[in-house]
């Protein structure tokens, strides 16, 4: 599936932040309470006031669309502009897109109850209400030109960005009609169009934030340039929760270029005309440190600390039947999974531009969560919020990072200090270093198997509630429901079964959401136990799953359809070599959506792996943008292939070991392999994608070195030590 | 001082002669387009010709630079191969955060300005020092391939 279906499309769209003119259409949509139980009500209209806007039509016919989500690479802008277009039956050639100011409560995710962009909620979340207020603003304007002409309202219809009445031949442009449909009371459950309708959504059309990207032109958080803005770098205590024992900054002010020295009780920072001159006045700044509490906190440790906590039970998240009753005598298997601290490593790396003023505090930022950073801004300045402005940006790569605001607060601190606008950029090196990891997770899985059939499965998941701290609301009774999500939503019907979550916290090492989230341990440990399972009774992996789906047609429609597409059936081609081959499956239903991946191995003697395929079935249900889906997953798989090649954090003496991509690699395009995907086409509520390709191809690759070499690892990354020929 | 050519126009420069190109591009000059990524010519993002050649501004000191002439992303749309990359990025829909981009751009109109038709192999060996975190490696060969195609069109 390719772009460029969609030919005929402007590239004069612009993406711009600014001021609302007055005598025009404003729609917004109801409150979040309201969008999640689908009864998008209340519209607000108003004129010339920014209040809870989504559409804002202008009788200069200008149309402008205010983005809820964030754009960072996933294309939300691009789709989320098609739905609401959509059903106000415009093209998005000529719109306008705006990002959404700092907004808790008017912008707040539907599916999250907060301003946030992230676990692939966007298109989940937004896609009913979006349509519903393009759908509203287009019955207003309706309404507008059939009070206008005397006409009722069904007799007339839309198109072009106009309200036509054929009967009598009069027309009139939606620009023309604002100033009158915002005085019409916005219809309760304006009429949607049906799936064959459509003539945006289910199309690939072009991305509208692309063009500038490709130019060099697009702003970035990093880019801001400000009058009299000055650079700073930083550097944090280099072990965990260390301090600031000691600064000698006579060398570093010699710099030429350096204007000042900040020090905080956990990292300095120098401050300076460009960051060349800030780099150097930091290599020149002498620091002695406090070592801490944590000064002998060795991975080691962490595993075995990791590993004893799971020995306990924890909160049972969901129990069908006698799991545990069942697992005990023969046919029983157990085994442990576990997964590394990975770091985000976005390209962009973090910055945070701020001008601090008295009573004042202004923000330059690429964020995933508007309101979460203006409150974090609010309070390292000692202000209110409503003090706090924040200018987002297009954000390089986020990926669970910029859900956090720990940058933020750090960018505030320092320029507290500083006396007009500073451009605040950690090196690579204090990017990793400083990064909140993706948690350790250790995994517990016991399956009873009787007569070839699996009769009980019990799942228990340790690892920390990173949801607990990051949204305190939604974490219930002992259960984090991202840290069992993938678990609970298993694809497979178990007559006994129960999913436990273990909470282990490590405060010391600082953890975040990372692209994939809670399904990204439980869907390894789930469908490498399958392999186990199936291996261990001579079945094929497929077959084994096929046998345990029956109230999931949608997974077992997945499964079947990678299965096809990759040649599951025919043997894999031995290379001349006469290296191991082997062939993985792994089967998700979680993010609403469902996901089968196929992944094929070679594994050279001395156990390097390299990957030559991978081959994905996918059903979001309804497809808003075809080409997009297919990056989505494309990109996806290629983060998930890091972590499970490459990716690990590790920690030595209370310090990060890793700093920069010579030693926390990621995926380059020479090991990429072939990548397919394959869509199930449906009408059902559409599903998450930003992440379960990065959830399936971790296990797939796996179970492939499994199917090769009939080694199964049990902790990530690869270690191709274990793959060796004849190794121990 | 320093004299340098960038983008066809000669810039007076008042920096340190060890500062990294990069950063005069970026801080001094303005020309956001070229990217900070690593530091330390791992990921290619700040990647820019000098004199046709590819290297990453990041470890190329102003002072080193001397009479050649510097392009950087904004500017490649000027040259017949950049601008033939530029489109078919668009056309096969390349970007997501884009934050790489120019450097891959930059790095694929070298190589298709040396290699008019690169195959596999030439392409992973021009493209491997350049990382995409959103792992866009598939249609950034795609797109390679396209804007080779389409040399004489």
């Amino acid at each position: 599936m390719r772009a460029g279906s969609a030919a005929s499309f402007s590239r004069r769209t612009v993406l711009r932040g600014g001021a609302l003119a007055a005598g025009g259409l404003i729609l917004g949509i109801g409150l979040p309470a309201e969008a999640k139980e689908g009864r998008v009500s209340d519209g607000v209209i108003t004129r010339g006031a920014k209040l809870n806007a989504f559409i804002r039509i202008l009788p200069d016919e200008s149309v402008t669309m205010i983005m809820p989500a964030v754009e960072m690479g996933q294309g939300a802008y691009t789709s989320m502009a098609m739905i609401l277009a959509e059903e106000l039956d415009i093209g998005i050639e000529a719109v306008t897109l705006e990002h959404a100011p700092p907004d808790q409560k008017n912008y707040a995710n539907p599916a999250l109850g907060a301003q946030i962009t992230g676990g692939s909620t966007t298109i989940f979340a937004w896609y009913l209400p979006l349509r519903k207020t393009g759908a509203r603003a287009r019955q207003m304007v309706m309404a507008a030109a059939g009070e206008a002409w005397g006409v009722d309202i069904a007799a007339l219809r839309t198109a072009g960005g106009k309200v036509l009445h054929d009967a009598s031949g009069r027309s009139a442009t939606y620009g023309a009609l604002a100033g009158r449909a915002a005085s019409i009371v916005p219809p309760e459950d304006p009429p949607l169009k049906g799936a064959a309708d459509f003539k945006l959504i289910g199309r690939s059309l072009r991305r509208l934030d692309t063009p500038d990207k490709v130019v060099g032109k697009t702003i970035y958080g990093i880019d801001v340039m400000l009058p009299g803005m000055r650079f700073a770098t930083l550097a944090a205590a280099p072990v965990l929760g260390g301090t600031v024992a000691h600064v000698e900054d006579g060398e570093a002010l010699k710099v030429p270029g350096v204007s000042q020295i900040v020090v905080l009780d956990d990292m300095v920072a120098v401050i300076g005309e460009h960051m060349w001159a800030v780099k150097k006045g930091l290599e020149a700044l002498q620091v002695e440190w406090h070592d801490g509490p944590n000064a002998t906190l060795s991975q080691a440790d962490l595993w075995t600390r990791l590993d004893n906590a799971s020995l306990q039970s924890g909160v049972v998240a969901k129990a069908v039947g006698d799991a545990d009753g069942k697992l005990t005598g023969d046919g029983v298997y157990e085994t442990v999974f576990e997964l590394p601290y990975l770091a985000h490593a976005a390209l962009e790396p973090l910055n945070c531009t701020v001008h601090v003023r008295p009573g004042a505090c202004e923000i330059w930022v690429g964020t995933q969560v508007m309101g979460m950073a203006q409150a974090a801004a609010a309070e390292a300045a000692g202000l209110d919020p409503s003090q706090v402005v924040v200018h987002n940006h297009m954000i390089g790569g986020g990926f669970g990072r910029r859900l956090e605001i720990d940058c933020v607060t750090n960018a505030v601190r320092i320029a507290r200090h500083v006396d007009g606008p500073v451009k605040i950029i950690w090196s690579r090196e204090e990017d990793i270093r400083q990064d909140r990891f993706r948690p350790l997770y250790h995994t517990r899985t016991r399956a009873k198997v009787e007569r070839g059939e699996v009769t009980a499965w019990h799942h228990r998941i340790t690892g920390p509630s990173i949801l607990a701290r990051w949204l305190p609301g939604a974490f219930q009774k002992g259960i984090d429901p991202d840290a069992v999500d993938g678990a609970v939503g298993t694809p497979y019907d178990f007559a006994n079964f129960e999913v436990e979550f273990v909470r282990h916290e490590t405060p010391e090492v600082p953890t975040a959401f990372w692209r994939g989230v809670g399904p990204n341990a439980n869907v390894f440990a789930a469908e490498c136990m399958m392999d186990r399972i199936a291996r261990d009774l001579k079945v094929d992996p497929v077959v084994f799953r096929r046998s345990m789906i029956h109230s999931k047609p949608r997974a077992l429609g997945v499964l079947n359809l990678v299965a096809a597409r990759s040649g599951w059936d025919m043997p894999l081609p031995v290379p001349a070599g006469g290296e191991r081959v082997g062939r993985g499956v792994a089967l998700l239903a979680a993010f609403g959506s469902f996901l089968a991946t196929v992944a094929e191995v070679v594994v050279a003697d001395d156990g390097a792996v390299r990957l030559t395929r991978v081959v994905t079935a996918v059903d979001v249900g309804q497809i808003v943008n075809p080409d997009t889906l297919e990056a989505q997953v494309q990109g996806g798989t290629v983060f998930g292939i890091a972590a499970v090649l490459h990716g690990q954090i590790t920690i030595e003496q209370g310090r990060i070991q890793q700093s920069n991509f010579n030693d926390y690699r990621v995926t380059r395009i020479d090991e990429m392999p072939v990548l397919e995907c394959h869509f199930v086409r449906n009408e059902e509520a559409p599903g998450g994608i930003g992440e379960p390709g990065t959830v399936t191809v971790q296990p797939a690759i796996a179970n492939a070195v499994y199917a090769a070499t009939g080694v199964q690892l049990r902790r990530m990354p690869i270690d191709r030590l274990l793959l060796a020929r004849n190794a121990k | 001082m320093l004299h340098v050519m960038i983008n066809g126009m000669t810039r007076v420069l008042n920096v340190p002669s060890d500062m990294p190109l990069l950063w005069v591009l970026r801080d001094v000059v303005g020309l956001t387009g070229t990217k900070f990524g690593c530091g330390i010519a791992q990921c290619g993002a700040c990647t820019v010709h000098v004199d046709g050649v590819p290297l990453r501004s990041c470890q190329l000191a102003i002072g080193a630079v001397g009479a050649r002439a510097v392009t950087t992303i904004e500017a490649i749309g000027e040259t017949p191969v950049g601008k033939r990359v530029q489109q078919a990025w668009l056309d096969q829909e390349v970007v997501q955060c884009g934050y790489c981009q120019s450097g891959q751009i930059m790095s694929a109109t070298a190589l298709l300005t040396s290699i008019p038709l690169p195959n596999d192999d030439d392409i992973d060996a021009a493209m491997a020092g350049n990382i995409c975190r959103c792992g866009t490696y598939v249609r950034i060969r795609e797109a390679i391939k396209l804007a080779a195609k389409e040399r004489d069109a």
